[in-house]
């Protein structure tokens, strides 16, 4: 009986997104007050269903009723309990649930906080939210119903997948969407100024927090999913450069270059159109995304189960949110002229070569992604892209930007200060030739490494002498705004992800050795002794346990107990194991048993490897702290102006000169 | 404006690509199981009954009628959810169910069939799996559809579903028939 | 010239110039990276390339896996039941690899036989061959895990 009231809630979630996205839009175009008022009320009680509906889901879960077909596929009674929660997300059905959720949860973050915009503008954007939740709750209820019953109900369920039975896989979905699904927020914003024609540019000032917000969140779901490859996959990669990857890396791109563009628009007025489509272009990306995991278009390690309904479905979804806001945009985008003038050595100059690299880069990263379609649809064969067309085309294009990266904060808006980047280049390179040389005596003799130190430095000194900078020059209590000390973590997180990344690929060692037991393996300074493999159990698998003792100068570091488990499906999962460590990781892996007690086993030296995720940890607080800023703190001035109808430039240098 | 439009135009070539790459997918197996008997002779076999092992099940004494052969197991924990299926839509075929008893002892077998339903309308053995090579079987259950002239029709992989059967396996099934007449 | 229109100038000559030369990289990234994948018959009838990489998809052989001893080399055949490629791989292989199991290698042709650099298993779980079936069997007659765990059996 309760799975139907879970499946009552959706369809009344449905009926109120529809109306949220009906009644406000309708009411904001006829300008009618009572109607446009309804767009909140909607959107909580769409919520509270939707919430509800999770609820239940997650109760059918905890109780085991297997009699929910969901349920009784991605769960059985030997799972523990703590993994009953992933599992409602573990497969489609779920997953979608909680997309439409956390797009509720933001829907009512916007319905509550953003009650001092201007009435119409409002219930535009809570009208175009409603309008991607009555999408998705549609096509849950009508291809993916996470209530559907099996009767009879069968004893006990098949199993979660083993691949998703993780620590680090609770946290990853959600997390992942909340940044997916946060662009949502900055697309609403820019369809509402669409729709309205007018605030070509209020809307971005407005928008800024929730970008960076999602885009923060984007960062650490990215960094999660990252970790947990590497953690379970078991050949000790962090990034794989697969579809589904690349599916959530390519919003992350345009979201960067959409947080660039809006500071532009927002503090000098230039960029408008620009910064219109890249939040069109993030959301779409996310939507994409969503398509390409589960419509079965692509294969890949992480997609879910193919059905082509519901590629069909979210392909007609995806057609018209996409084509109707990029048709939207060429009839009603603003003229590309505007703003205040910049000289060609400016900030603007500077975040202008950011932006178009993070874009290139999106492009390629889609083309790479979506070539083996092409193959299909041309009938040239089956094609599929290696994961070195990435990494070479996504060197080449951040290269600019990381030279770009210390000196965009170091120029003026409009027009920088030549002498000052002579000073600071100056600085910036010695320190970074200093920091190469100090790598050579260290021992590192060979090109990539030292490219890694010495890319590193640039950035995180050059952010450095910035942050300096500032505290020489402004006053106390004004040094560093929370937009701006935000802005440094970001820029210093891409820092400490370049050296980890380069330095990770160019230092690891990484064996594939069959040892007998008693026998050991010399990896860099190590040495890895194996003691034989046990067999052990865990709450819901048999596992067997190998033992590896790591030491350096015959002094034991740690022990380390790589296993191999069975589920009660008889999927196989390896574990790693992984001693941490902030300079390196040591990390090992089981292979096949190769008879008498011999074991191939997979033997890594990782130095750096957590630097890659500290990076993205430190972009995402980059993220959450630009968004605090109380510049962004909604004015009643800016509503009163708006009203007023002045024009959006005016408005903005009011706003600037307040700020 | 017109520049304006490529955004659209762009978008929507990507559209039809994947428009393309939905239809390809519905008539490709994207998990690449080559499975290059279909349209093909059926292996030669010849196999003992479950219920007689005496008496023998051979190709040539099928020909001349359409015939499905249903590989299942007792071991086989996805059988399990097939089998109701199979319970439900065997006397709709049209066609007769043979069951085609994989890798399995016999005894298991018929305690299998006794306790959930017998489907079939006869199950040969294949204890030792040698045959089951021959039609390219790497597990069960899986299921064929033999023409009248001992050609293979179709191949599924994996459990019967409802979907499958009303999809796939019944115009499959019709298609054999009409070719005969 | 105007300050806009110079501007402007700017903008797009960059736009250019970045898609110029993001088009010429990403056409040469990809004929360097991209990869057909043949099946066995194809591969015997002259279609995949002699001297380059592709991938090879087919079925592991039943009976066909044999390990050198005392290395990572393993020999297999991949076959998809008409005709038959030898392969040999030297690392670990992936958890899901076994006989009957359908798998894409990535390697090149090197006398005669398929020389894999990369092996990938895929796998249906609703499906499964008779050996894992007995190993988990077995594993729970040891470890007396609670018979429930085979529900999906006795349905």
């Amino acid at each position: 009986m309760i799975p139907e009231l879970g499946q009552l809630a959706l369809i009344l979630a449905l009926l109120l997104a529809a109306l949220q996205c009906a009644l406000p839009i309708f009411g904001a175009w006829r300008d009618h007050r009572p109607l446009m008022a309804t767009a909140r009320s909607l959107a909580v009680g769409q919520f509270v269903f939707v919430a509800l509906a999770f609820g239940i889901l997650t109760y059918a879960f905890l109780v085991q009723d297997f009699s929910v077909a969901y349920v009784a596929q991605n769960s059985n009674l030997q799972l523990p309990w703590w993994y009953r929660f992933p599992a409602v997300w573990g497969a489609h059905e779920g997953s979608l649930l909680l997309w439409v959720l956390i797009l509720n949860v933001w829907t009512l973050a916007v319905a509550a906080l953003g009650g001092k915009l201007p009435e119409r503008f409002h219930a535009r954007v809570l009208g175009v939210l409603g309008f991607v939740a009555f999408g998705f709750l549609l096509f849950s209820l009508t291809t993916s119903n996470p209530f559907a019953r099996i009767l009879p109900a069968p004893a006990d369920g098949a199993d979660l997948n083993p691949v998703l039975q993780d620590p680090g896989l609770i946290m990853h979905p959600p997390v992942l969407y909340m940044g997916y699904v946060g662009f949502s927020v900055a697309f609403a914003f820019a369809i509402a100024a669409l729709l309205g024609g007018e605030l070509q540019s209020a809307w971005v000032r407005w928008s800024r927090p929730w970008t960076n917000v999602a885009w923060g969140f984007l960062s650490a779901g990215i960094v999660a999913g990252s970790w947990w490859a590497y953690s379970e996959l078991g050949w000790g990669g962090w990034w794989f450069w697969d579809p589904v990857e690349n599916a959530s890396f390519m919003p992350w791109l345009v979201g960067a270059a959409l947080i660039h563009a809006q500071a532009v628009t927002d503090k000098r007025g230039g960029l408008r159109a620009w910064t219109m489509l890249l939040a069109i272009f993030a959301f779409s990306l996310s939507l994409l995304g969503t398509f390409l995991v589960r419509s079965g278009v692509l294969t890949s390690v992480h997609s879910f189960a193919a059905d082509p309904k519901r590629g069909v479905f979210i392909l007609g979804f995806l057609a018209v949110v996409v084509g109707g806001s990029l048709l939207l945009y060429a009839l009603r985008a603003p003229k590309v002229a505007g703003g205040k003038p910049f000289a060609l050595a400016s900030r603007e100059t500077l975040i202008l070569i950011g932006n178009l690299m993070l874009t290139v880069a999106a492009a390629t990263v889609l083309l790479g992604t979506l070539y083996p379609l092409v193959g299909e649809a041309l009938n040239i064969g089956r094609i599929s892209v290696g994961a070195p067309y990435f990494g070479f085309l996504f060197m080449l294009l951040m290269t600019p930007l990381v030279l770009a990266l210390p000196f965009a904060p170091l120029s003026r808006w409009g027009n920088a200060d030549l002498a000052l980047w002579k000073r600071a280049g100056l600085r910036i390179v010695g320190l970074s030739i200093l920091s190469g040389i100090i790598g050579w005596v260290l021992g590192a003799r060979d090109f990539l490494p030292l490219l890694g130190v010495t890319a590193a430095t640039y950035v995180l000194s050059g952010t450095a002498i910035y942050a300096i900078k500032r505290w020489k020059e402004a006053p106390r209590g004004k040094r560093y705004p929370l937009e701006m000390f935000g802005m440094l973590c970001a820029h210093a997180g891409v820092g400490v992800f370049i050296a980890g990344a380069i330095l990770t690929r160019s230092l690891s060692i990484e064996q594939d050795v069959a040892l007998s037991p008693g026998q050991t393996a010399h990896v860099g300074v190590y040495d890895f002794k194996f003691d034989g493999v046990a067999e052990t159990q865990g709450p819901n698998w048999l596992a067997q346990q190998g033992t590896v003792d790591v030491s350096k100068n015959g002094e034991t570091i740690v022990t380390l107990y790589p296993q191999k488990r069975t589920y009660p499906r008889g999927q196989v999962q390896t574990e790693a194991s992984i001693h941490p460590g902030v300079f390196r990781d040591l990390y090992v892996s089981l292979g096949d048993p190769l008879g008498d007690g011999d074991w191939a086993l997979r033997v890594y030296d990782k130095p750096f490897v957590r630097w890659i995720w500290a990076g993205g940890l430190l972009m995402m607080l980059g993220g959450f702290c630009a968004a605090a800023d109380k510049r962004f703190r909604m004015r009643r001035e800016a509503t009163a102006l708006e009203v007023s109808g002045a024009t959006a430039t005016t408005r903005i240098e009011v706003v600037e000169q307040n700020a | 404006m017109k520049v304006r439009l490529i955004p659209f135009a762009v978008f929507a070539l990507l559209v039809v690509l994947f428009g393309v790459g939905i239809v390809w997918n519905e008539h490709h197996d994207p998990n690449y199981v080559p499975s290059p008997l279909i349209g093909k002779a059926a292996p030669a076999f010849d196999l003992p009954k479950l219920d007689d092992p005496a008496q023998r099940v051979r190709k040539a004494d099928l020909l001349g009628k359409a015939y499905l052969i249903n590989v299942f197991a007792s071991w086989c924990f996805a059988c399990g959810d097939e089998h109701p299926v199979l319970m439900e839509y065997a006397n709709k075929f049209g066609v007769p169910l043979i069951g085609y008893d994989y890798k399995d002892k016999p005894v298991d077998a018929k305690a299998w069939l006794a306790r959930h339903g017998n489907p079939y309308s006869q199950v040969i053995t294949d204890e030792s799996g040698a045959t089951a090579i021959d039609f390219g079987v790497y597990g069960a259950p899986e299921t064929f559809l033999v023409d009248a002239r001992g050609v293979i029709r179709y191949k599924h992989i994996g459990p019967l579903t409802a979907e499958v059967i009303a999809q796939e396996l019944e115009p499959a099934i019709r298609a054999a028939q009409g070719a005969m007449r | 010239m105007n300050p806009v229109r110079k501007r402007r100038l700017i903008v797009i000559s960059l736009i250019v110039l970045a898609v110029g030369i993001a088009a010429a990289l990403t056409v040469f990234a990809l004929q360097q990276n991209m990869t057909y994948l043949y099946s066995p018959s194809e591969v015997e009838a002259g279609h995949a390339p002699m001297h380059a990489r592709f991938r090879l998809g087919g079925v592991v052989k039943e009976g066909s896996i044999h390990r050198v001893p005392g290395t990572l080399t393993t020999d297999f055949v991949v076959t998809d039941r008409f005709h038959d490629m030898r392969v040999q791989y030297t690392g670990i292989l992936p958890d899901l690899f076994r006989e009957g199991q359908s798998v894409i290698t990535t390697g090149l042709m090197q006398n005669g036989q398929f020389d894999a650099s990369e092996v990938l298993a895929k796998h249906d779980e609703t499906y499964m061959p008779k050996e894992v079936a007995d190993a988990i069997a077995k594993a729970k007659a040891e470890h007396r895990i609670p018979a429930a765990a085979q529900g999906g059996g006795t349905r």
